[in-house]
């Protein structure tokens, strides 16, 4: 049998190095296919990944329609929280962990005098962040529950920053200084930084650099420390004129989180948005009935069009690019195939069966598979080097050829292949050995 | 030429014509689709922003230590006094944001102060009186903000200046065919009347969502003092801004070093700023363009190869067509009318799914609906393509001797 497929592979060769233009445009045909659709799809795939897998369920977004049915956009509560909703949340503390965090950016002051000082950008937040999100610690650890009661000045920094600043020395109880600010260093954080950045999308993150600092959302309130990201406020006209008046109206610009283990959690948290809805009606705060949302990772990323449009139009355009490729693969196959008709009148006179002539074509055709994958291999390469020139930079870089991503593009590119070769192999095998004879 | 001979013959020849017409059509409709995002895409990113953009550049200038309000206000003027002065600036003024920046203060404009929807939303643009100046705005009605109206007001206060300057577009939708030079309109904050009115100047963003208020903004004149810092608009004298953005820099870090100007983005130029808002409207033009091109070559091998296989299927025929007095002429037509019979049924098929791919974007993406004129450019293409493509193989085919009538296969 094996010794049956190298013949039939040699078969092949000789028959593809006869008619070398009609090789030569099929295996470009497959390559190209392949190398477009793989390029858009490692891009397609590194934005709409999931990037926390193990929690992307356990993980969920509460929002609460503080607009109403006249002001709210298209029925839908904004997509943050009020610094009051964020608060109640947090003292009900309802969830088995929660978080409230909005961004930050803070400029350090190199002891050095001739070193510029530089903007650190992170996140101000609760201690129950570092857990519910599984951030990996290189030193240290979270500030606690106190900590956050307490409003302290405790921070955690990055393993790049602490790379910059400390030489990447253990910096677990020094302090560093921020506009001005001291703060106690009790952690560093190793490499984290789940992209898309599922946790931000409300201030546009979603593919931003890496965050370098996390500091107790307490003490930022406590210290005025602005938002560093959005402030969407709406045309109801709550909203404060003054920094108390804009603090405590209905602004929102704090993204919240809460971990829910299974679905009865989810069921009573959902209660308890909607019994805090009602609360607030009956104070008069909301004149419209509960409209709040929870949402969990996916929903949440779906909902917010986390992946770009950019990366489903390149990718669809793609795909119908490889369907085209295959056809035109079809066409060029029968058309080799159909011109050796004489020879396979002759072969099946001698006593080929139908099996025996689809065998010798499936592996000629597996073998320009091959080829048009090598080559599609290639492009792709050079595909990647060029995704710069048509994605964004903070896109495009996320993109990478890996070993799956080989492995796929010829498994693609076979299996398209031998796929294509089926009805132009049937069509040869129905050749009648007595009417080629005759023929002759 | 007879065109009943050639259905007969493409009878006996289903499954090549079918893949060639499938081909056809779906390349037609990619293509068309294509080409129709590429326009899109370049009309996009050459709307203008209104303002002197070669000579502009932005300083993001970022304030270190958090200083309070009144704090701010005195070291920015203190930064635009300097910047004034640096050689090859022509002229400075503070903002929020500035065109195509991508953020920034969008907020919306009322008729009356009881009204309970806007009338309109706008870009809110914080000035000075030398913003007009500074980005080469033309004033067509009205006057340009006196120095004594500007003030200055801490981010979460009260948007409520008694002054205001807005776009010709903003005007013309709040008070069509009227004057509005004197007129009142209500921003969040209450009453503000308006002095003048800009030609031109672009909001902030140019994503979709903005694409409502497109070109409307409103220009208050107060510096808004945030303590995290904002932006300088500066306007280079011609031909020195590379060398008027290095000494701004420096001037300001030697007036006060207690800020962050960014190594990556703290100084831009206008050209950068275009370039990184429009990344991905390029970057799409670009893919688009790479694909229908590579697309197109493929198609016209494929009819190269479908029909260079006819033809050496054919060659028996042709030499008695020959032998029976058909000029090479007429061999040469043949093949291109039958080329052009299965061009037209692949181009039909294909306009309907170029029409079915655009709604499928369209519900999909919020992209537009195709206009007419891509079909047919898409169509003119295609059957050109064809013709091309079958021409090589069509004067092969005319070559054959008539003595190839008594050859055996």
């Amino acid at each position: 049998m094996s010794g049956m497929f190298v013949h039939n592979l040699r078969l092949g060769a000789a028959s593809l190095r006869r008619n070398v233009l009609l090789t030569a445009l099929m295996i470009m045909s497959i390559g190209f296919g392949v190398a477009a659709s793989m390029v858009t799809f490692a891009v397609f795939r590194a934005v709409s990944g999931d990037p926390i897998p193990q929690k992307s369920s356990t993980l969920f977004v509460p929002l609460i329609d503080n607009r109403g049915p006249q002001y709210n956009r298209h029925g839908e509560p904004p997509s943050a929280l009020t610094y009051t909703d964020a608060m109640a949340l947090m003292r009900a503390h309802k969830a088995v962990r929660q978080t409230m965090l909005f961004p930050v950016g803070l400029s350090v002051m190199p002891d050095d005098p001739h070193r510029m000082p530089f903007k650190a950008v992170g996140y101000a937040t609760y201690s129950d962040f570092f857990g519910m999100f599984d951030v990996p610690f290189q030193y240290g650890g979270a500030w606690d529950n106190d900590q956050d009661e307490s409003r302290e000045a405790v921070i955690v920094i990055s393993r790049a920053l602490n790379q910059k600043l400390f030489g990447g020395e253990n910096s677990v109880g020094r302090r560093i200084t921020l506009d001005d600010r001291q703060f106690r260093i009790v952690g560093v954080t190793d490499m984290w930084d789940p992209k898309p950045r599922f946790f931000d999308i409300f201030d546009g993150n979603l593919y931003a650099d890496p965050s370098q600092i996390y500091i107790p959302f307490t003490y930022a309130i406590g210290q005025r420390i602005d938002t560093y990201g959005n402030n969407n406020c709406g045309s109801d006209g709550k909203r404060g004129d003054s920094w108390d008046g804009w603090l405590h109206g209905e602004c929102v610009w704090i993204s919240p989180w809460v971990e829910l283990q299974d679905a009865a959690q989810v069921q009573a948290y959902r209660q308890f948005l909607d019994g805090y809805a009602r609360e607030q009606r009956e104070a008069g705060r909301f004149n419209w009935a509960p409209n709040n949302r929870l949402r969990d990772v996916r929903q949440w990323l779906d909902y917010q069009h986390a992946v770009p449009p950019e990366s489903r139009i390149s990718l669809s355009l793609a795909l119908g690019f490889l369907v085209i490729c295959l056809v035109n693969t079809i066409g060029l196959l029968l058309a080799k195939f159909m011109r050796r008709a004489p020879e396979i009148g002759v072969r099946r006179a001698l006593g080929a069966s139908r099996a025996d002539i689809y065998r010798q074509f499936l592996a000629e055709a597996a073998m320009v598979g091959v080829a048009g994958g090598v080559l599609g291999l290639v492009l792709t390469a050079v595909g990647m080097l060029g995704l710069g020139m048509v994605f964004e930079p903070q896109i495009a870089r996320l993109a990478h050829l890996d070993v799956s991503l080989v492995l796929l593009t010829l498994l693609v590119a076979i299996s398209a292949t031998v796929f294509a070769a089926f009805y132009p192999t049937w069509r040869a095998a129905q050749v009648q050995p007595a009417w080629q004879l005759k023929s002759n | 030429m007879q065109i009943k001979p050639i259905l007969s013959a493409l009878r006996r020849h289903k499954a090549g014509t079918f893949l060639i017409a499938m081909q056809i059509a779906l390349t037609l409709a990619i293509v068309c689709n294509a080409l129709f995002i590429i326009h899109q895409r370049v009309a996009h990113l050459s709307e203008p922003t209104g303002i002197d953009e070669a000579n502009i550049f932005i300083v993001k200038n970022e304030w270190v230590g958090a200083p309070d309000s009144a704090r701010v206000d005195a070291m920015m003027r203190a930064d635009l006094q300097t910047l004034r002065q640096v050689p090859g600036v022509q002229d400075a003024t503070p903002s929020n944001s500035y065109p195509l920046r991508g953020s920034g203060w969008d907020d919306g404009v009322k008729l009356k102060p009881d009204q309970l929807q806007d009338s309109s939303g706008s870009t809110i643009y914080f000035a000075d009186e030398h913003f007009i100046d500074t980005l080469g705005l033309k004033l067509i009605a009205g006057r340009n903000f006196r120095a004594d109206e500007i003030g200055h007001m801490d981010m979460r206060y009260k948007l409520a200046p008694p002054v205001v300057i807005i776009t010709r577009a903003l005007a013309d939708k709040l008070f069509p065919g009227g004057q509005a030079v004197g007129k009142t309109i209500y921003l969040i904050g209450g009453p503000a009347t308006v002095v003048g009115v800009v030609d031109l100047l672009q909001a902030q963003s140019v994503e979709r969502w903005a694409s409502d208020f497109a070109y409307r903004s409103v220009i208050i004149p107060e510096r808004l003092t945030l303590s995290l810092g904002s932006f300088y608009i500066v306007r280079a004298r011609p031909g020195q801004l590379d060398a008027a953005m290095r000494a701004a820099g420096k001037a300001l870090f030697a007036q006060n070093p207690r800020r962050v100007i960014a190594d990556d983005d703290g100084l831009l130029s206008f050209s950068e700023v275009r370039s990184r808002a429009y990344e991905s409207d390029r970057g799409m033009a670009i893919l688009m363009g790479v694909i229908s091109i590579v697309l197109l070559a493929v198609t016209a091998a494929g009819i190269v190869g479908l029909t260079s296989f006819w033809v050496g299927q054919r060659r028996r025929q042709i030499g008695v067509r020959r032998a029976l007095g058909a000029t090479r002429q007429d061999i040469l037509h043949y093949f291109m009318t039958e080329n052009l019979l299965i061009s037209c049924a692949g181009v039909l098929v294909g306009t309907v799914l170029a029409i079915a791919m655009n709604l499928w974007m369209v519900t999909r993406f919020e992209m537009h609906r195709l206009s007419l004129s891509y079909l047919v450019t898409g169509v003119v293409i295609l059957l050109l393509l064809g013709q091309g493509a079958v021409l090589a193989p069509a004067l092969r085919a005319s070559r054959v001797p008539p003595v190839e009538a008594t050859r055996s296969v």
